[in-house]
């Protein structure tokens, strides 16, 4: 180990800048699209200049989850590599800035007709609702430019392997391909259905749709999705929270090893967002609910390896009883306490993940504002508390400065900020779902129903928390900037932790690619393939295009 | 799973590392599941 | 792999749970027939008001105390919009949308389900309770989407 500050190579350093400064732009839209949203569905407000509320809750949807994500991960994640595995090569620094602006220029393309009302969809596009082509064209071009990053990522990576046969990749490394791969494969669903059916149909050169083969290939796409948001916090909490807070990784070969379950289990489970559907037997709907409470596992893991983490520092202090490590640990260092509470709000976002997928419980909550409340408390909170705090040093480490102590006590309070907001509107849309209220909904009474009528309180709730939420934004925002361009010169370190044990033999056999691949693909194929084949051969006379916005 | 040699591993005190404190986290964390799952499914029953 | 003693016993708890968890929705699904709405048949979406049961939609008796609901869903109505149930009907509802996507709930029970154009969705409930219940869609439509809406009044 070397105690220089190992550096990020300053023209990789701006290939990952530039993915974060197209994420911090779509929080900042993507946010404010959030506050009026909360704001109309408490009754007290309506929308100026006949704007729809549809249009923007697709602004809303597109821009964070979509782009925030899809951004600042790539961004990341190449700063990772190019930090634990050596500096880009000029063509896969150049392959991953192809890949960058084939996703920008597909983002604003997307952009321009969500804002000119063409294709107000919402961000799932289920068809027949039938956008311009433009929208799902630019939707395809950040797909293809996220997969051409992925390829820049992998060639480096089979090149440090080359150049070090037999030894055990770096973790960061490992835990990004993991994550390109699993994105890989599940991408492959919704590119299939924006390209062979949604873009040709849209343009008119087909006349019909598969209405349900569209919506699997969706969700094929749509769970694994939310593992590609999760999939990054994790590496943050078990590669460099330990570091952070002073201690060491609690298990390395572990951590892997989740990693290969995610990649495993995350994607044969779309039909739990299908559980309610005609056209789909119960029998698979169950088959994949139980390939979804094995993705559960990894989780429970990540749950003990970051108590065990915190344990083992606070005890190597001099802690002692149950929980007083819990004293040790650095509240006061926003790179800790952010993606910290993150970890707090998955207890309930991830219990709230397991009663969605509970088969026929679904009923209780599907379409209500329930799920909102949950993927608020995921990757809204969970996964964006733990990118905020990692900008914190990501971003001076890369622009050659250092978080002042003002910033990080801003940074502190952003966090509580983001907290008691989340608190308030997921809080109150959880609650608000069990009554029935459904989610993706404009202000509206039903025509006086006394159940519409008791959600009113919850709706006014969430527009607070809202409002609150939107404080955050700001208060981020004016943190990232202020890292970006004003924060004094220095070198910040990138916090990579070692693990407590050496490197087990089993690390090694984790990287057998050609096996989990393999493995991956036959629990697709289990999963999907009879369902699948049912659908198109019982599939009834497709779906005209309609826009009814 | 076989028990680690103890010639493999070496910490200072005992073979295992203390972790009572992550113990009885992960089980609060897991009653926590349980309450909220079977809350909902109790609504469930409820509403059938 | 080396596994501390500690995770070993969470990892069976967890994963304990997650099999009771499996097997009380599965055995309630498959051996009491508490299945999610999950109905098979099809229907050409642009024929829906000359195939029956759908060209007179509405409550129909089928049997002792046994109704059957149907309800065409289009934007942004529900055909009928109000239909009376005599208490402890049990009511199989039988739903079809005519062009895009729709939500079947209604708040406070059980029901809810997605319709689809193409297929009919099917969901069996008993109403207990009298009173007022509320129809709304809860999957996105279009423009007129919050104000879908029907209602449901079950008399003594």
């Amino acid at each position: 180990m070397t105690t220089a500050v190992e550096k990020v190579n300053r023209r990789d350093a701006k290939l990952a800048l530039a993915h974060l400064f197209v994420a911090f732009t779509a929080l900042a839209l993507g946010g404010f699209a959030g506050l009026l949203q909360t704001l109309v569905r408490s009754g007290k407000f309506e929308l100026p200049a006949g704007i729809s509320y549809y249009t923007i809750l697709t602004t809303h949807g597109v821009l964070l989850g979509l782009v925030l994500t899809t951004f600042f991960i790539i961004g990341f994640q190449f700063a990772a590599v190019s930090r634990t595995t050596g500096t880009l090569s000029d063509g896969s620094r150049r392959t991953g800035w192809v890949g960058f602006w084939l996703m920008t220029i597909g983002t604003a393309m997307s952009a321009f007709f969500i804002l000119t009302g063409k294709a107000s969809v919402l961000y799932t596009f289920y068809a027949p609702l039938q956008a311009h082509a433009g929208f799902y064209i630019g939707l395809a071009l950040v797909v293809v430019g996220s997969w051409v990053s992925g390829f820049a990522m992998f060639t480096h990576y089979a090149r440090w392997r080359k150049a070090h046969r037999g030894q055990v990749s770096p973790l960061l490394a490992f835990m990004s391909v993991t994550n390109m791969v699993l994105w890989l494969v599940c991408t492959l669903g919704v590119a299939a259905t924006v390209v062979f059916q949604l873009i040709p149909w849209s343009l008119g050169l087909t006349d019909r749709v598969n209405v349900l083969l569209s919506r699997t290939l969706f969700w094929y796409f749509g769970h694994p999705l939310v593992y590609f948001w999760l999939l990054p916090a994790y590496m943050v909490w078990y590669a460099v929270i330990p570091k952070v807070i002073g201690g060491k990784m609690f298990s390395d070969s572990l951590a892997r090893l989740a990693f290969i379950l995610f990649l495993l289990f995350s994607i044969p489970v779309g039909f739990h967002h299908q559980l309610l559907e005609p056209g789909i037997s119960p029998f698979w709907k169950y088959v994949q609910v139980v390939l979804t409470f094995m993705v559960i596992i990894p989780s429970l893991m990540t749950a003990f390896a970051m108590f065990a983490t915190f344990e083992s520092y606070g005890r190597s202090q001099g802690a002692t009883g149950l929980f007083g490590w819990l004293r040790k640990l650095p509240w006061s260092d926003a790179r800790f306490f952010a993606p910290f509470v993150g970890m707090l709000f998955f207890i309930p976002a991830g219990t709230g993940g397991i009663i969605n997928a509970s088969h026929q419980l679904n009923q209780v909550v599907h379409n209500t504002i329930w799920v909102t409340g949950h993927f608020h408390l995921t990757v809204a909170t969970t996964v964006v508390l733990t990118f905020f705090g990692a900008s914190y040093w990501l971003i001076p480490h890369l622009t050659g400065r250092v978080m002042t102590k003002a910033m990080n006590r801003l940074a502190i309070i952003q966090t509580i900020v983001w907290a008691v907001g989340m608190t308030f509107m997921s809080g109150s849309m959880h609650f608000a779902g069990l009554l029935g209220a459904p989610r993706r909904s404009a202000f509206s009474t039903y025509g006086n129903s006394p159940q519409a009528l008791e959600w009113i309180p919850y709706q006014i709730a969430q527009a607070v928390g809202g409002t609150i939420l939107f404080i955050g934004i700001i208060l981020i925002l004016v943190i990232v900037i202020n890292l970006a361009f004003f924060a004094p010169k220095g070198e910040t370190e990138f916090p990579i932790a070692e693990a407590a044990a050496p490197y087990e033999r089993a690390a090694l056999a984790l990287e057998n690619w050609k096996l989990w691949i393999g493995l991956v693909v036959a629990l697709i194929l289990i999963a999907y393939t009879v369902p699948i084949i049912d659908i198109i051969q019982n599939a009834p006379p497709g779906s005209k295009g309609y826009k009814l916005w | 799973m076989a028990k680690p040699t103890t010639a493999v591993r070496q910490t200072k005190k005992d073979e295992e590392p203390a972790l009572k404190g992550t113990l009885a986290s992960v089980f609060l964390l897991g009653f926590f599941i349980i309450f909220a799952w079977v809350s909902v499914y109790f609504l469930f029953l409820h509403r059938l | 792999m080396h596994i501390h003693k500690y995770e070993k016993i969470w990892l069976a708890f967890g994963i304990g749970c997650l099999i009771v968890f499996l097997t009380v929705v599965g055995v309630s699904a498959f051996a009491a027939g508490q299945q999610p709405p999950s109905c098979l048949t099809t229907i050409d979406p642009e024929k829906v008001d000359s195939t029956p049961p759908f060209d007179h939609p509405g409550l129909v008796k089928k049997g002792d105390n046994e109704y059957e609901l149907n309800i065409v869903v289009a934007a942004f109505s529900f055909t009928p919009n109000t239909i009376e149930i005599p208490k402890g009907a049990k009511v199989t509802i039988n739903v079809t949308s005519k062009d895009v996507i729709h939500g079947f709930e209604i708040p406070g029970t059980n029901v809810n389900m997605m319709v689809e154009p193409g297929y009919v969705n099917s969901l069996t409930t008993t109403f207990d309770k009298p009173g007022e219940y509320t129809i709304l869609c809860n999957e996105y439509c279009g423009a007129g989407h919050h104000m879908m809406t029907a209602r449901i009044k079950v008399v003594e």
